[in-house]
């Protein structure tokens, strides 16, 4: 043992012991170099499921076949659905002279066997440390004939040693934009609402945005719509390109009548690209999670289109209210932690926070300093935000320290949390990606009031079914 | 609820497969062509080409060198730290998703379930990460001090960068005290994750093995279990024959296993191979520098499972082939009333099969058993001699296949129909969409143990499961008109 430890670990207790104590928590947060189950993807990942969101979109991954097969079996497992991806399988002769013939043969190839109607192009971290030109590439790929001369593809850098999974997402979509859609016809607009989800793994979500912009009587796309992808209908058939975002939507979005994202963090790139360059009626919401980021969702759509939001809404609204007064004594006082992208957090805080739960514990490993301002102000508006801590760039193994130093009732996040849930005693309730140990979490939303409702059912339920399997027996009863 | 159709299977041609290929462009045919043979009465053309560059752009379920380093053969190494060196994607995506189960305290001799990395940003690239490295290594044995070694597992970047991560590892285990093994997997090395079972082989050479002695004797009976990484609890259940025909399973590669075992495996008097393509090479080295002979052998269905038992037991005394008879006795009876409960419902079933390592030929015998037929087969990152070692095993009119494409094994599957395919999670919606019953074949689909005794009947009743479950019948909705669906 070295002499810079203070564990006597003897045994098994002891070691537990000490990785338990609030000394251990210290040395924990003093660590600079090591990241210990971090919550954070790479960026290709986030690439990869936008362009997923386009019709007809084959995913190229330019760099290492190894990176094609963890992304797509990432995906699958949360899914529960095929991802169809190519890459150009790099290899050490690549390392050397670089990716060109690989891409060229690989577009060829993908082009003729696949027969998408477009590609979108994205790095592995080996083609961004060699430093392949991916312009210079694609225009010799069409000069060379591999691909037809028109043949549509947008591509992004995306490093791995930059950012995250969200920070992918966002290269990627501001790509198809700047790419593939055409120049702005002046002050004519096509009449059509286009809102960017963000980073969203729940098709769930998708539909719901849809419905509630339905509802308003708005035209809508959703940009990129990977509702389908993520979720298609079992039909016997397999249908490599399912419904998404059309080219000819993607074409015309810089001619929409405004431009909605329901995320923050995961598309500020995008958001500044439409907004300050391209000078769009463009509106950001916090992830319209729980019942007043829902309202504020509906009044924004309202405020840039003019159309008010209907009856069928208000009582849906209603609805959503009362189950939350329902519901309301399961969690109100209930201490939380919880982790995630920064979007998920910020909406999911909000709505603790009008249920009258206590958040204590928020870790985002890819949380930005933003994020953590944004995030606080959310808390200070609210007297259950005052015991909450906002913890930046911090890993699951941060997070175990502050379970296990600063008890709490319940951790919300995604299937990585069992482990530090199961040491503290405490549920675990599954939101985020990705849930890789339940089935079907994904296909309800968590967004608008249909999703206020099942947030208040899942958080709920846990607590009371955890009293039924935990309580004394002459406390078991009927009624809870 | 609709009646289930029934597929019409479809021998294999050679005719087939060059229907297939025409639709790829010219050199892509040429090079996919011989990945792919039809076994043929004779077996005159029975061969593969394999363990060559993947085709760029025809979608391929290869993964690279370090799936197969850290992913496959260190990752199982349960009180050693595996350090994912690079980006954070890596650690991430390979993070508990190998089903590698072992047993002990998380945090304390048990950091399976972890992901460690040293998430470079920008500036170690820039700047380089051997710093950080060394600074890692100093947290892990502080934060860890009951860590009994540390696998420094490369990504990409680090040997694009020229980072030294030897030269940081001799240091830090001099400084710590605590085994480092650098392990040289960058993704782009090779061309599957293959190269990545040999370095990481290579590695364990070099660093680990030879470097303990255990102080007892080595007795006549000790064994290791070699290639089999506890998927779903399968060496668990491999460990229980062998001790029960009184052999003493000393070390386990690399399911459940800890740094000791590697160290001291020199110490038994006999190798017995599960997977032998991820672990072959370090066979062959004990075998020439410690004498330690290794043997093949496949657990997976009794009827491999009772001529294993019979072949491992020639290797020792009569004490062990009447313990091991006592055995087969044993567990025979309960095996046949498996097959008895279920063949009558699966007899005749055709099976495709493509997945890694040493399944596509390990685990026919256990469909046999079953009375079904497999009707084709590859591997992922295959080589010669597992090619060697599958064709007598097939049938006549199957077809093989190896780093099939995602468009041939559909397309295959399309023309021939088979019954049930088993395969990875990649492949697994695609062909779940189409109606085909499925089960992941290495993962054993979050079942397991799918090894030994303990594992046939689950292997049995799963892939009854997967052929018979009343959901495939659902598909339809009673108001569509019955259309034939044309093959594309």
């Amino acid at each position: 043992m070295s002499e810079n430890t203070t564990c006597a670990c003897t045994s098994t207790k002891a070691a537990v012991e000490y990785l338990n104590s609030v000394e251990y928590k210290e040395k924990n947060f003093a660590r600079k170099a090591l990241s210990i189950n971090p919550a954070k993807a790479c960026q290709p990942l986030g690439a990869l499921l936008c362009a997923l969101g386009i019709e007809g979109c084959l995913p190229f991954v330019h760099g290492s076949q190894g990176c094609a097969a963890y992304f797509r079996n990432t995906l699958n497992r949360h899914f529960r659905e095929p991802i169809p991806t190519v890459s150009d399988s790099m290899t050490e002769d690549s390392a050397v002279f670089g990716g060109q013939n690989n891409l060229i043969e690989g577009l060829k190839n993908a082009y003729q066997v696949y027969k998408p109607s477009m590609m979108a192009v994205f790095t592995t971290c080996m083609a961004e440390v060699i430093g392949d030109d991916l312009n210079a590439f694609i225009n010799n790929a069409r000069a060379a004939e591999s691909i037809p001369k028109d043949f549509p593809i947008a591509f992004a850098q995306t490093p791995s040693f930059v950012g995250s999974h969200i920070t992918g997402f966002d290269n990627m979509l501001k790509a198809l934009l700047q790419s593939l859609a055409d120049t702005r016809h002046g002050k004519w607009t096509n009449g059509r609402l286009y809102l960017v989800p963000g980073f969203d793994t729940y098709p769930g979500n998708l539909r719901e945005y849809k419905k509630l912009v339905r509802a308003m009587g708005i035209p809508l796309t959703v940009l990129p719509d990977a509702e389908e992808a993520m979720d298609a209908p079992h039909t016997g058939e397999y249908n490599m390109y399912p419904k998404g975002t059309t080219m000819a939507e993607l074409a015309d979005a810089l001619n929409a009548s405004g431009f909605i994202f329901t995320q923050k963090f995961s598309t500020s790139g995008t958001y500044k690209f439409v907004k300050n360059v391209q000078k769009i009626n463009t509106e950001m919401v916090t992830m319209p999670i729980g019942i007043k980021n829902t309202d504020n969702f509906l009044m924004a759509l309202s405020e840039m289109t003019g159309k008010p939001i209907p009856a069928e809404l208000e009582k849906e609204r209603g609805r959503a209210v009362d189950s939350a007064t329902d519901a309301h004594q399961y969690i109100h006082g209930k201490r939380f932690a919880m982790f995630g992208d920064p979007d998920l957090l910020l909406g999911l805080t909000g709505f603790l926070l009008e249920m009258g739960g206590i958040p204590v514990h928020i870790v985002c490993t890819n949380g930005t300093e933003a994020f953590r301002k944004e995030l606080q102000k959310v808390l200070d508006g609210s007297p259950f935000g005052k015991e909450a801590t906002v913890h930046t760039g911090r890993d699951l193994w941060h997070l175990r320290s502050l379970l296990m130093t600063e008890p709490v009732d319940m951790l919300l996040g995604d299937s990585h949390g069992k482990f530090d849930a199961k040491d503290a005693n405490i549920p675990l309730v599954r939101i985020g990606f990705p849930i890789v140990d339940r089935v079907n979490m994904h296909r309800s939303p968590i967004v608008g009031y249909e999703g206020a409702i099942n947030l208040v059912t899942m958080i709920a339920n846990t607590f009371m079914e955890q009293t039924d399997r935990t309580c004394p027996d002459r406390f078991f009863e009927l009624l809870r | 609820m609709a009646e289930q159709e029934t597929p019409k299977y479809t021998p294999a041609t050679p005719e087939m497969v060059d229907e297939v290929l025409s639709a790829y462009p010219d050199r892509a045919k040429k090079m996919r062509a011989k990945h792919i043979t039809v076994k043929t009465e004779g077996c005159a053309s029975c061969s593969v080409k394999s363990n060559s560059k993947t085709v760029p752009g025809l979608m391929t379920a290869r993964g690279c060198a370090y799936a197969g380093a850290k992913g496959v053969v260190f990752g199982p190494v349960k009180d050693m730290i595996h350090i994912s060196h690079g980006p954070v994607g890596c650690g991430y995506y390979s993070w508990g998703n190998r089903r590698n189960l072992a047993e002990g305290e998380l945090g304390v001799n048990n950091f399976v379930p972890f992901q460690f990395t040293s998430d470079f940003s920008e500036n170690d690239i820039v700047y380089g990460g051997d710093k950080k490295l060394e600074q890692i290594c100093r947290e892990v044995k502080e934060l860890f001090p009951t860590v009994k070694g540390i696998s420094v597992m490369s990504e990409c970047p680090v040997g694009l960068i020229g980072d030294d991560i030897e030269s940081v590892s001799k240091k830090m285990s001099k400084e710590l005290d605590l085994p480092i093994v650098p392990v040289r997997c960058e993704g782009f090395r090779g061309i599957s994750q293959s190269l990545g079972h040999h370095i990481a082989n290579d590695a364990v050479r070099d660093h680990l093995l030879g470097k303990k002695e255990r102080e007892e004797e080595v007795g006549p009976y000790d064994v290791s279990l070699i290639g089999d990484y506890n998927i779903g609890g399968d060496a668990w259940a491999s460990i229980k024959i062998l001790e029960e025909m009184g052999l003493r399973v000393r070390n386990v590669w690399t399911g459940d296993s800890t740094i000791e075992m590697l160290q001291t495996a020199h110490q038994v008097k006999l190798n017995l191979i599960h997977c032998y393509r991820s672990m072959n090479y370090i066979c062959k080295h004990m075998e020439e520098t410690y004498g330690i002979p290794h043997m093949e052998f496949n657990f997976f269905g009794p009827t491999k499972i009772k001529q294993s038992i019979r072949a491992i037991a020639a290797r020792f005394d009569e004490t062990i082939q009447e313990k091991a008879e006592a055995v087969i006795a044993k567990y025979e009876p309960m095996m046949q009333a498996v097959i008895d409960k279920y063949r009558p419902r699966l007899e005749g079933k055709k099976v495709m099969l493509y997945v890694g390592g040493l399944r596509p030929r390990h685990v026919i015998g256990a469909y046999e058993d079953l009375g079904m037929e497999v009707v084709g087969t590859g591997y992922e990152f295959a080589h010669k001699d597992d090619y060697d070692r599958t064709m007598p095993m097939m049938g006549d009119n199957t077809v093989i296949y190896d780093d099939v494409t995602a468009y041939e094994l559909e397309e295959f599957v399309n023309r021939m129909k088979p019954d049930l395919i088993g395969s990875g999670v990649k492949e697994k919606y695609v062909f779940e969409k189409m109606g085909y019953p499925f089960r992941q074949m290495h993962s054993w689909d979050y079942s397991g143990p799918y090894h030994a005794y303990d594992g046939f009947p689950i292997f049995a009743r799963d892939m009854d499961i997967a052929l018979s479950s009343p959901t495939w019948g659902l598909a339809k909705a009673p108001w569509k008109k019955e259309t034939v669906k044309e093959v594309r």
